[in-house]
This record gives structure tokens, C-alpha cells and sequence, in this order.
């Protein structure tokens, strides 16, 4: 398996062929914020917060999806990117219904923390201020549609991962909604087998226990590749870097 | 079917046109049959009936005629005449005057050395206005099937490619990647099934190029694409037409079924090894459907949504295939090419955009329509030449041309050549060649508001940045018009713009915000005028902050 | 509440700073030529409103001090409802007896259509987040102004919710 050589924000690094510059780039500590990007999914490429900049190309690169070539020059945090990937946590913030005070996983949000690393201190953008749904049918679980963010690590995993394809997407542009089945209450859902992993995956309090307080859900997105890994791989050990 | 079967076809069909002294052909294109064809098509034919002259004429429904403004239209063979707004008296002074006594009826006469003729080069739009848009028999008596005939017979797929490249065709879709390129990858592909697609999934506001050759030219575009399967080695295509076109869906049908009658299409096509068959997928009405990645996925039975490239369609495209996909004039312009020889392609038009584009005209114009001119002629030429300029009264503005993610074009660059590279310089793009003609009675921010609205529509909302962005994009522009925004909120607009442009995933939000850029770029002082002053109680602008000074205690 | 919360560093911070107006002085009118001020809630009512412009127009410098006053937080939780629908729930739905709607009082303020963060309304200086704020980001915040700088809040105390 050849070798890639490849330099990041100034730094030279090596890459086995087939890995991704976000892949690369986590394997040596250096932050790219994601959301949508769930290892043991497949990749989506759609929450364009993983962008970075290629020396020699006006455009930007999803680092989630992009695959470092030989010598190539890659720059993940240049003040443009900050300031588009501030951009990208406003427009989610002003897109739902956040209220983190009262929400189910204030405290261990994946959204919250974007919002900490772009240093986001006032969304500039009007709040669209959404009148979405809210599903509480199912006997274990809830959908709150006001705290989705669309990154579709549910519908993925429901289909990947336990090849239930409960859930998918209706509707387009700013309309775009979660559904089960063809929009059924999920609690009638006859492909849903209740395992949980989208709640599991869920980074905000869209997905939640039923009866969780505030603040009282953690997620633990990490286990869906140590899932993938032991049946792809037969390979049956969590590293403490994927507990995380 | 053998290349002699096809060539003694085509002899038998022109020996039958000539039994005729006159051919009216009447345009059958949308735009006259919305305005009144139908009654023109029954008054012509009772009059032909009534005077006794179905051996002297004959009646024939065609292509786009190219003036669409001033339809319904009908030309005459002999003459040739071509005569506008043919009401049902018209049509039967055409058949009492014209063919029966050989006068021209002046009143409806249009004179074809007008620039709008003149000015126009036809390749793509050759048989508009000379056959049956619904008989393969005229497609062949024009030519028509030669050039599939010749690559099958005389050349090896590879050269086929080299014939394409030679030629310097780029994608008419509006990208403009080399044809010849993207089938050479294709072709090197490894794969056990490969596939052409055509994209008929035009949905520019304002646009009906693809339209028009599908309803007046079916045959040109399965030639183009049975030439892309031979030369990629596919034998499957599939061609995805828009909902909202039914004729020319009905017309695709209705070649599909003629030319596999003949054998055009099938199983050893002109008793080679090459099986080739075309299929229609139908779309439901999605703007994003027209981005490659999405098309494709529709084709497939799943949800119109892009997904990141690379792997493009050309290594990993229909179930992961190796997968042609160009847009419908790319393919029309196929058959021309190895009937001509790349010699003669590569001459028409510019060095770096060789042949010819075919535009839409509409807007604020006086002769909207259709017309087909060589690559690298001036805009100015194309809008005053052609089109005739603005209506009477009213000063030409900005053309806005590649659809709703285009660019508006200002006065000031009227002479700027439409080729690929230029029109980028200025902020526009070819596009699929759809081209808006604005007057100064149009405001431009409504102009971008009103494309913003589209495109925001449009989005399909897998990214954040288009999903979000043109929502907030549109909203801006809103305030702007309602004169209620400051001009914080004009600079967190060109922010935005930016941020959407380079962000997004596919071309439709990496080109959305072009209409506001373009505009803030040409019109700045249309959209300053809407700001509020800050005298007239703009809170955000006249309050001053600062830090206090602190007294030691 | 939070603000108490700085317990004994309230006293050192009296010596520096004169508390001009607070809905717990007994103050009447906002007070002209503040230095600072600090405003928590969103703007949800007209009443509201207008103090908010006052306070911009009399204040160097405004603070939105608190998620409320930043995102709108829970009190923007009305807003995908009508205003109609709100207070029909509140007044007739819920209520248990003089079920009707006070909207014939001027001297009640009127809800506006939407509950809106402070700089929606009024230029905001600097935002102090949390649902409340914590005492030390507060401590952090007023110290950096009384050395006389505008407060960068390091990450650290950048916290919703």
C-alpha cells in the first residue's frame, strides 16, 4: 500500500492510500469541526463546516470527503475558513428552534460545541423561528423537529447500520424534515425495531429519551464504529479514542 | 437495416418531397401551439382540402421556427416565405394566394435578410423549419442517421472520441468540460456495463433551447447519443426529460419506437456488433435534478439530492457505472460533427469555443425566440441585431444570462464576446443558454430578488450553507425593497453571497447567489438608494459606542 | 440572581461602580449618560422596545447580558405561534374565571409579533451568554471594562444554555 506525503497547515504528514484529509488530520490532533461526518457512516459531505483550503485551487474541499494527494498543500484554518464556518453555525442556529436552557442535551451538544469552537457570541442572521413537529408516539423515544440540523447521521445509521431504513428525509430546501416510513407517527413504524441508534447518533436533542430532563441526555456516537468495525473487520476493541 | 437500406430510405423520401411544388410547414413548438397553431393547422388543411391543391402541397408540422414572439408561424418552401402571426385568415389566404395563384401574402411576410436570420448560424437548429418533427423518414432524407452509420462502419470508437476532441466540442450544458474528454474517460473505464445519459432537465426560468430540439428535432439527439454509447462502449442510454415538457416527451416516445423499427436502435445496429437502446426517465419537477450527481440518482429511482464529486459520473455514475452524461444540445451537435468532418467544426465559432450556442431570448425584447449563433460573437449583436433591442421608450439594462444563477451583463460590457471564458470575466456564464433581456422600467434588486426566490425554491437542502444561505439571502433582499434594511445588513448580504458561493455543494448554491453578486457588482447605487439613511431614524447607524473611562477611586 | 452570585466581589466591585438603575432599585426613570448597561430578556413587547432604544440612546455601552437577550431563548418560544393563538391559550383557554383577552388597557404593553434578541432591535456591544451567565463571566466581563477594554470573552466562557 504506497504512501502519501502531504503537508497540513505547515506541517508534513503521511497518508495510507484511501484516507481522507479529515481522517489524516484526526489521527494527528489537528481540529477540523464536523457535524454531519460520523466515522463507521458513510460520508455526506453536506455540513460544509469540514471545508479547507488546497494550495493551487480557488475552490474549497470538503475534508471529509477528499483524499490528500502526493505533496499536495492543505490549510484547515485560515481566517476565511473561520469566518464561513462561523457563517455555517449561524445559519444552523437561526434555521431551528434552539432553546438550550430547556433542551434535553444542554451541556453535551454537538451544536453547542460548534458554537463554542467558531466562537460564536450572537447569531447575526434573523432566527427563522421554524413551527416544526414533534413526535412523541414511539414507546422509548421522541423526535423534536425544532432541534434537528439535518445532518441525516440517522437516516444513515438506521440504514447502514441496522438496515432498518426507518427514516429519510421529505420536503426540499429550508422544508427539508425527517420522517418515518412515508410519514407516519413513529411510534406505528412497523420497520422501526426500536434499537436506538439514531438517538445515540443524534448530535443535538432532536432524538432523545423519553422522560430525559435537561441537560440529562449524553450521546455516545462513538460506538457506531466500533459496530462497523467488528462486523466489517472482525475486529471486536475500542480504543479510548473512539469512546470519546 | 444496412447503410444502403438507410441511403436508398432517404432517396425514396426525397423523390416523394419533391412530387411537391410547395411544403408549408407549420411551426408545432410549444410556444405556437400556446399561441394558436392548432386552429391554424385545421384552417390550412380545410383550405388545401376545400381548393383541391393536397397534390400540389403538402402540410407538415416542424421544429421551432426561432421567432417565437411572433407566432404562430408558417413557412413556405417555395418562396421561401415565412410568414408571422398566422391567424385561421391567414392561413387560408397562404393557401388561396400563395399556392394557388403563387402571390405572397405581404401583410404576414417577414423579410429573411433581417439580422434575426441573418446574424444566426445554424447546426444544432438545421432542420427546424425543413422536416417533420414526427417522421424519421425526413430526419433521414436531411442526413439524418449518416453519421451513426458512418462511425459504426467506417471508424473504431477511438476514433470517434478523437474525431469529438478534434472538434473542440464542450458541454452545452453550461460547464462547457471537453465532450471529447469526458467520453475518453468513460471509454478507458473498466466496467462491465456503461451508460449515456442525456439531461433534458431544463429549468432555467426563461429557457426552452433543449425544449425546442427535442419537440422539432428528436432523431439528432438519439443519433448523438447512440454515437456516445458506441464510442464509450454502452448500450444502454437513458434520456431525462422534465415533467413539464410533455410534447416533448411525446415526441421522444414517438422516435424511440421509429427509429427501433428500423433498426436504429436495438441489436446490431446497421449489422454491427453494437446494440444500443435508449430509455425515457421522466422528472417531477426539480430545478437541483439538472446538476449531474442528482440527475443521476433520479434516474435511479432515488432522491434528487447532489452528492459530492469526485468520483464523478464519469468513473462512477448510474449503479456506480462509468456514465456519459451530457446535455441535449451537446449531443445534437454529435451527428453534424462526423458527418462534416472536425475540420469543419472547429472552424465555426472561437479557438478556445469552437462551434455554435443556442439561446433563448426573452425579457424586456422585441423579438424574443429562439437563434443559434457562432460562439464568440458580441452580446450586443445577439440582444439589438437579433433580438431587436428593448421595447420602444425603454433604455436596454443588463442581460442576465446562464439562468437564475447566471449574471447580469451592464451596458458597459455590451461587446463582450459570449464564449465560456468571457462571460465568466463579467460575472455571468453561459449556462444552458438562456438569455433575459432587463430595461431600465426593471429595478435590478427586485430582478436579483426575484432569481434569489428561485433558487431558494430550488434548494434541495442537503447543504447548510444553500439550505440556510438563500433562505436569508432571499429575506435580505426583501428588506432591501421594502426599503426597511441599513446598511449593516447590505454588508452581511455580500458576506453571505460570498460565503454561499464558495461553501456550497453543487453548482446550483455555488451559482445562486451570482444574481445578487452580479447586480451588487453593476447597480451598487440601485440597491444604496433602497437603504435606509441613517437621518431617517436608522438606529443601527447614528449610535456611537465606547468605552467608558474609569475614575480612580 | 446570577449577578449576586459574586458574592463577596460585589463588595469590591461597589467601590467602583455606582449602580444607576436596576429592577431592584427603586428607581423610576432610566437616568441619562450611563456608562454601561446591562439588559437581560428578549424584546417581546412594546414596552420592551422602547426602553430598549432608550437605553441605547442613553448608554456608551449595552451588554445583552444572558441567552434571552442574545438568542431569545425560551421566551422566543412563542414565536412560531400567532400572537392570537398565544393569548387565547393564556387568557380564555387556561384561565379560570374573567376569561378575555386584556388588550382594551393601553397601559399593557402589546406583545410583538415576535420575541427578538436584543440586537435585532438595538446595536448590541458585547454578549454575555448563559442561561443564566455565571458569576465568573460576569467578574471577567465588568473587570475588562473597568480596565477600560471592550471584553473579548476567551472560549472558555463562551456558553449557551
Amino acid at each position: 500500500m504506497s504512501v502519501i506525503t502531504f503537508t497540513i497547515d505547515g506541517e508534513q504528514y503521511s497518508a495510507k492510500e484511501g484516507d481522507t484529509i479529515l481522517q489524516v488530520a484526526r489521527d494527528n490532533k489537528i481540529p477540523i469541526p464536523t457535524l454531519c461526518y460520523l466515522e463507521g457512516l458513510s460520508t455526506f459531505g453536506a455540513c460544509r463546516l469540514c471545508v479547507v483550503e488546497i494550495e493551487g485551487s480557488p475552490k474549497l474541499f470538503p475534508a471529509c470527503t477528499t483524499k490528500p494527494t502526493e505533496s499536495m498543500v492543505v490549510r484547515t484554518s485560515t481566517d476565511k475558513l473561520k469566518k464561513y464556518r462561523r457563517m455555517i453555525v449561524e445559519l444552523l442556529a437561526s434555521e431551528g428552534n434552539h432553546q438550550c436552557a430547556v433542551c434535553v442535551v444542554n451541556g453535551h451538544c454537538e451544536l453547542q460545541d460548534l458554537a463554542y469552537e467558531v466562537e460564536l457570541d450572537h447569531v447575526r442572521f434573523p432566527y427563522l423561528f421554524p413551527k416544526k413537529s414533534l413526535d412523541a408516539t414511539h414507546k422509548d423515544f421522541v423526535i423534536d423537529r425544532n432541534r434537528c440540523v439535518l445532518c441525516t447521521r440517522c437516516v444513515r445509521v438506521c440504514h447502514e447500520v441496522e438496515a432498518a431504513h426507518v427514516w429519510d428525509i421529505a420536503g426540499r430546501g429550508i422544508d427539508c424534515e425527517i420522517i418515518a416510513d412515508l410519514n407516519q407517527p413513529w411510534g406505528t413504524s412497523p420497520s422501526c425495531t426500536s434499537c436506538g441508534k439514531c438517538v445515540r447518533v443524534c448530535p443535538t436533542g432532536a432524538l432523545f429519551d423519553k422522560g430525559a430532563a435537561v441537560g440529562e441526555m449524553q450521546k455516545e456516537s462513538g460506538f457506531i464504529k466500533f459496530i462497523v468495525n467488528a462486523r466489517n473487520k472482525h475486529e471486536w476493541v475500542r480504543t479510548a479514542h473512539e469512546e470519546e | 437495416m444496412t447503410v444502403e437500406d438507410l441511403r436508398e430510405l432517404a432517396e425514396k423520401e426525397q423523390a416523394r418531397q419533391a412530387e411537391y411544388e410547395h411544403r408549408i410547414l407549420y411551426c408545432s413548438s410549444a410556444g405556437c401551439v400556446s399561441s394558436g397553431c392548432d386552429a391554424v393547422k385545421n384552417e390550412l388543411k380545410k383550405a388545401i382540402g376545400e381548393l383541391d391543391l393536397s397534390k400540389k402541397c403538402e402540410m407538415i408540422g416542424t421544429g421551432c421556427l426561432g421567432l417565437c414572439g411572433e407566432g404562430p408561424l408558417v413557412f413556405v418552401s417555395s418562396g421561401p416565405t415565412l410568414y408571422q402571426h398566422v391567424d385561421a385568415a391567414a392561413a387560408r389566404r397562404i393557401v388561396e394566394e400563395h399556392i394557388g395563384q403563387g402571390k405572397k401574402v405581404k401583410e404576414n411576410e417577414i423579410d429573411l435578410n433581417d439580422p434575426f436570420f441573418a446574424s444566426q448560424k445554424k447546426i444544432v437548429l438545421e432542420n427546424m423549419g425543413k422536416i417533420n418533427a414526427e417522421s424519421i423518414e425526413e430526419y433521414i432524407a436531411a442526413d439524418g442517421y449518416e453519421a451513426l452509420a458512418k462511425a459504426l462502419t467506417e471508424m473504431i470508437p477511438e476514433e470517434v472520441i478523437s474525431e469529438i476532441r478534434k472538434a473542440g466540442l464542450r458541454g452545452r450544458g453550461g460547464a462547457g468540460y471537453p465532450t471529447g474528454l469526458k467520453w475518453d474517460i468513460v471509454r478507458k473505464g473498466v466496467a462491465d456495463q456503461k451508460y449515456v445519459v442525456c439531461n433534458a432537465d431544463e429549468g432555467d426560468p426563461g429557457a426552452f433551447m433543449d425544449r425546442s430540439v427535442l419537440e422539432g428535432d428528436p432523431h439528432r439527439v438519439l443519433e448523438g447519443m447512440a454515437i456516445a454509447g458506441y464510442a464509450v462502449g454502452a448500450n444502454q442510454g437513458f434520456i431525462y426529460v422534465r415533467a413539464e415538457y410533455p410534447l416533448a416527451i411525446d415526441r421522444l416516445k414517438t422516435a424511440i419506437k421509429q427509429a427501433e423499427r428500423l433498426g436504429l436502435l436495438g441489436n446490431g445496429i446497421f449489422e454491427s456488433h453494437f446494440n444500443f437502446r435508449i430509455d425515457i426517465r421522466i422528472g417531477a419537477g426539480a430545478f437541483v435534478c439538472g446538476e449531474e450527481t442528482a440527475l443521476l440518482r433520479s434516474v435511479m429511482g432515488r432522491r434528487g439530492r447532489p452528492k459530492v464529486r469526485p468520483p464523478y459520473p464519469s468513473e462512477k455514475g448510474l449503479w456506480d457505472k462509468p456514465t456519459v452524461i451530457n446535455n441535449v444540445e451537446t449531443y445534437a451537435n454529435v451527428a453534424p460533427i462526423l458527418r462534416n468532418g472536425s475540420g469543419w467544426f472547429a472552424a465555426i465559432g472561437t479557438q478556445k469555443s469552437p462551434g455554435t450556442k443556442v439561446f433563448a431570448i426573452a425579457g424586456n425584447v422585441k423579438r424574443p425566440g429562439l437563434i443559434e449563433v457562432p460562439m464568440g460573437i458580441a452580446l450586443r449583436k445577439i440582444i439589438f441585431d437579433i433580438g431587436g433591442g428593448t421595447p420602444e421608450g425603454t433604455k436596454f439594462k443588463a442581460a442576465q444570462a446562464g439562468g437564475p444563477s447566471g449574471g447580469c451583463i451592464p451596458t458597459e460590457h455590451l461587446d463582450i464576446l459570449v464564449d465560456y471564458e468571457s462571460l465568466q470575466t463579467v460575472g455571468a456564464m453561459m449556462g444552458s443558454g438562456g438569455m433575459i433581456v432587463i430595461d431600465d422600467t426593471s429595478n435590478m434588486v427586485e430582478v436579483a430578488k426575484y432569481f434569489s426566490e428561485f433558487c431558494m425554491d430550488e434548494s434541495c437542502g442537503k447543504c447548510i450553507p444553500c439550505r440556510v444561505g438563500t433562505k436569508h439571502i432571499y429575506m435580505m433582499l426583501d428588506k432591501i425593497v421594502k426599503g426597511e434594511a441599513t446598511e449593516n445588513d447590505f454588508d452581511l448580504l455580500k458576506e453571505l453571497c460570498v460565503m454561499v458561493k464558495e461553501t456550497s455543494l453543487c453548482g446550483l448554491g455555488q451559482s445562486a447567489p451570482n444574481g445578487v453578486i452580479s447586480t451588487v457588482r453593476f447597480f451598487k447605487d440601485e440597491y444604496l438608494s433602497k437603504l435606509k439613511k441613517s437621518a431617517e431614524g436608522n438606529t443601527h447607524l447614528n449610535e456611537s459606542s465606547s468605552v467608558p473611562v474609569v475614575k480612580e477611586a | 440572581m446570577s449577578f449576586l452570585d459574586m458574592d463577596e466581589r460585589l463588595i469590591e466591585l461597589a467601590d467602583k461602580i455606582e449602580l444607576v438603575y436596576s429592577p431592584i432599585a427603586d428607581i423610576k426613570e432610566f437616568p441619562e449618560n450611563v456608562d454601561v448597561t446591562l439588559v437581560e430578556g428578549a424584546v417581546t413587547n412594546s414596552e420592551n422596545e422602547e426602553m430598549a432604544h432608550l437605553i441605547r440612546k442613553n448608554s456608551r455601552l449595552v451588554i445583552a447580558f444572558g441567552d434571552c437577550a442574545t438568542t431569545g431563548n425560551v421566551t422566543a418560544m412563542r414565536n412560531p405561534f400567532k400572537v392570537e393563538d398565544i393569548q387565547r391559550r393564556a387568557y380564555i383557554e387556561l384561565a379560570d374565571k374573567n376569561q378575555r383577552i386584556p388588550d382594551e388597557y393601553i397601559t399593557i404593553a402589546q406583545l410583538l409579533k415576535t420575541a427578538k434578541p436584543l440586537h435585532e432591535i438595538i446595536k448590541v456591544d458585547i454578549w454575555l451568554h448563559g442561561c443564566p451567565p455565571t458569576a465568573d463571566q460576569i467578574w471577567f466581563a465588568v473587570n475588562e471594562l473597568l480596565q477600560g477594554r471592550i471584553p473579548v470573552l476567551p472560549p472558555a466562557y463562551l456558553r449557551y444554555g
